[in-house]
């Protein structure tokens, strides 16, 4: 039954591999997990998934797998004898939950209803007030809510919050597909670094020496290397204001996550789309403008382009001359953004519109087709890619 | 099961990572251990070491640290320079092998702890480097044509702060664990262990405080754990009433002392920022 979960949790995008999966195995043989589930669900986790980004959807296919287990379960129970269910709640409940019971009602009615309950419920039921199950607020199953609720299987003494640990889904938000903080943009920006050695020699290169050394007969001949740094040389372009004002924070994090990663970061601001001049200072931006030629001549064709907008407006803004908000612009932003993409082999284009209502934009479409489909959502798996599409 | 790592009386472990632990034990694997900063990763080995009275071995890792370090390293420079001056020992080369802490861990005599600590500081080679090494618990050294075998294979925590991403290769033979930050209830245990003695109310107050800092939208560094001991640590010393820990007083929304908490300009500026739109707005 362990190799169904497991290919279930490939296909739920958990990259376990098989050694890892034989691990689970020898651990269990070894008698780790005992017969306690949540202790199973932690070890089946510790052994197969390397990530915490993939703890969600470990969790969802872990629910999908074994709460299916305990439909067999209630299905097996629906043939159970009075008394054993009687025993079964007598063994679960204290001296004081069956007085509080007996205060609801009358205890034989309530193992009667408990045995009719248990023969009407058809597969697996969650929530609601009326069947047994999980997470519900019937006065029946465990893990309810209702504090006169009869529970079974659960350890009394336990004073944590009664819902299955994976069900809780306490990981959801670690899944790369979701928008992220200043640590996680540096992450991602980190691997567009490129180390080389360039500049003065200033540090010791050992091995260099003792070999030169060596050859040299025993006597010290000193070599040095120069640092490493980083090459990586990065253009970018941000668009500022208007419909933009809703992504700005993530925008300001992603620029500041940015100039922390790279010692060559130029950035310019543009609105809307970039035309014949951007400006470096958003607080001067009326009267302190840079020719976009001029950006052009000015960094070579070595940067790495990347432009973060929303490209939300309207169509004639980018193909149609004049069609600016601000001012007159005597070629189209089309031509422009085309000029550019030619100085500037290396570039990407970074939307925080979420991905799914790209289709519906026509001018996010059109700048789309523009950079030959290198327009990337600024989520981590996002921005990942198009780290991968700048290298 | 021999012996059971169980938390202890000084660090509170929640049942996913006793079960973490445990099975690295058993399976003799490797435990990597993820979280956000403050939350108790290097601790863990120190803890296990403690509680089980295994003697503890440390390795920390830097930008430039290379995985032969841990082994050993063949310090060629003095057996340079006592060559020049004709000393004896350089007829040796034994003399010249500087024994890393995983070597040590391989001969001590009893199953030692083996603490990694910020492996994603290395190189992206340093962790596939190790492979063979955590695998098998052997190594070769070339300079004496001699393998150090580990006397008992000894419990490896490695901790990972996620600045890169670890080769998958690595990942593979070890498990895995990432420590959640702690929900209120872990919180209070943990803080009972560290300040026993503590007034009920003022810890309280203390947590919620702490827990609606922690909600604050953009901060920049949201407050850990260590930090949260740090400013119990001062309110305790400058008797601080829990009265004035409550946030309802719009004078009193920023906590006392709070620079224990705020560890950066940004965060305190914001923070300060959002007490005055607050008053403003109860005006």
């Amino acid at each position: 039954m362990l190799v169904r979960f497991f290919f279930l949790l490939r296909d739920a995008g958990v990259p376990a591999t098989i050694p890892e999966f034989l691990t689970l195995l020898e651990a269990l043989r070894a008698g780790l997990s005992g017969a306690d589930p949540e202790e199973f669900y932690f070890l089946a986790r510790a052994c197969l998934v390397k990530d915490e980004r993939h703890y969600d959807r470990f969790d969802r296919a872990f629910a999908q797998h074994f709460n299916g287990m305990s439909d067999a379960l209630a299905i097996a129970a629906r043939a159970l004898p009075a008394d054993w269910l009687e025993k079964l709640a007598e063994k679960n409940l204290s001296d004081e939950e069956k007085a509080r019971i007996r205060a609801l009602g009358d205890w034989d009615e309530l193992m009667q209803a408990l045995r009719a309950r248990l023969a009407e419920q058809q597969g697996r039921h969650q929530g609601g007030n009326k069947w047994i199950g999980t997470a519900g607020t019937s006065p029946f199953g465990a893990y309810g809510y209702n504090p006169e609720g009869v529970r079974i299987g659960q350890d009394a003494s336990r004073n944590r919050s009664a819902v299955k640990v994976w069900d809780r889904r306490e990981f959801a938000n670690l899944d790369d597909d979701v928008e992220l903080g200043t640590r996680n943009m540096k992450l991602a920006l980190r691997r567009l670094r490129r180390f080389a050695r360039r500049g003065a020699a200033t540090e010791l290169a050992l091995a260099d020496t003792i070999d030169a050394t060596a050859r040299a007969g025993g006597w010290l001949d000193i070599k040095m290397v120069p640092e490493r740094h980083n090459i990586v040389k990065v253009l970018l372009l941000l668009d500022v204001g208007g419909s933009m004002d809703d992504h700005v924070r993530v925008s300001a994090e992603l620029f500041s996550a940015a100039r922390s990663e790279f010692k060559h970061l130029e950035q310019y601001y543009f609105h809307n789309f970039p035309y014949e001049r951007l400006w470096r200072d958003n607080r001067r931006r009326y009267d302190e403008h840079v020719a976009t030629n001029e950006i052009l001549r000015t960094y070579g064709a070595d940067y790495k382009l990347i432009i973060v907008g929303d490209a939300t407006m309207s169509p004639y803004e980018i193909t149609a001359p004049g069609g600016s908000v601000e001012h007159w612009n005597a070629e189209s932003g089309e031509t422009w953004l085309r000029r550019m993409l030619r100085a500037y082999p290396r570039s990407v284009w970074i939307n925080p519109q979420p991905a799914t209502v790209w289709a519906r934009t026509r001018s996010i479409e059109l700048t789309r087709e523009l950079l030959e489909g290198r327009m990337y959502p600024l989520t981590l798996s996002g921005l990942d890619e198009a780290i991968a599409a700048l290298s | 099961m021999a012996e059971e790592f169980r938390g202890s009386a000084r660090y509170v472990a929640t049942p996913d990572l006793k079960s973490a632990v445990n099975a690295a034990m058993v399976l003799s694997r490797p435990l990597l251990i993820k979280g956000e900063p403050g939350t108790g990763k290097t601790l863990l080995a120190a803890e296990i070491a403690a509680t089980l009275s295994k003697p503890l071995f440390e390795w920390h890792i830097k930008s430039t640290t290379k995985a032969q370090q841990g082994l050993y390293e063949y310090d060629a420079v003095s057996r340079l320079r006592d060559s020049q001056l004709g000393d004896a020992r350089v007829k040796d080369i034994r003399n010249y092998i500087v024994k890393g802490g995983l070597w040590e861990a391989f001969d001590c005599d009893v199953q030692p702890v083996l603490l990694i600590d910020e492996i994603d500081k290395a190189d992206i080679e340093f962790p596939n480097d190790l492979l063979r090494e955590l695998d098998r618990m052997e190594f070769f050294v070339y300079e004496t044509r001699e393998t150090v075998r580990a006397k008992h294979r000894p419990v490896i925590v490695i901790t990972s702060n996620n600045e890169k991403e670890l080769p998958d290769a690595f990942l593979r033979r070890c498990f895995f664990h990432y420590i959640r930050f702690p929900d209120e209830e872990t919180m209070t245990r943990i803080v009972d262990v560290h300040f026993p003695g503590l007034k009920r109310d003022l810890l309280r107050e203390a947590l919620a405080a702490f827990f609606k800092l922690r909600e604050t939208p953009g901060l920049k560094k949201r407050p850990s754990t260590s930090e949260l001991l740090d400013w119990i640590k001062l309110l305790v010393a400058e008797d601080i009433e829990p009265a004035a820990l409550r946030g309802d007083d719009a004078r009193t929304l920023v906590p006392p002392l709070y620079g224990a908490l705020l560890k950066n300009e940004q965060d305190l500026h914001l923070v300060e920022q959002l007490v005055f739109l607050h008053r403003r707005n109860a005006r």
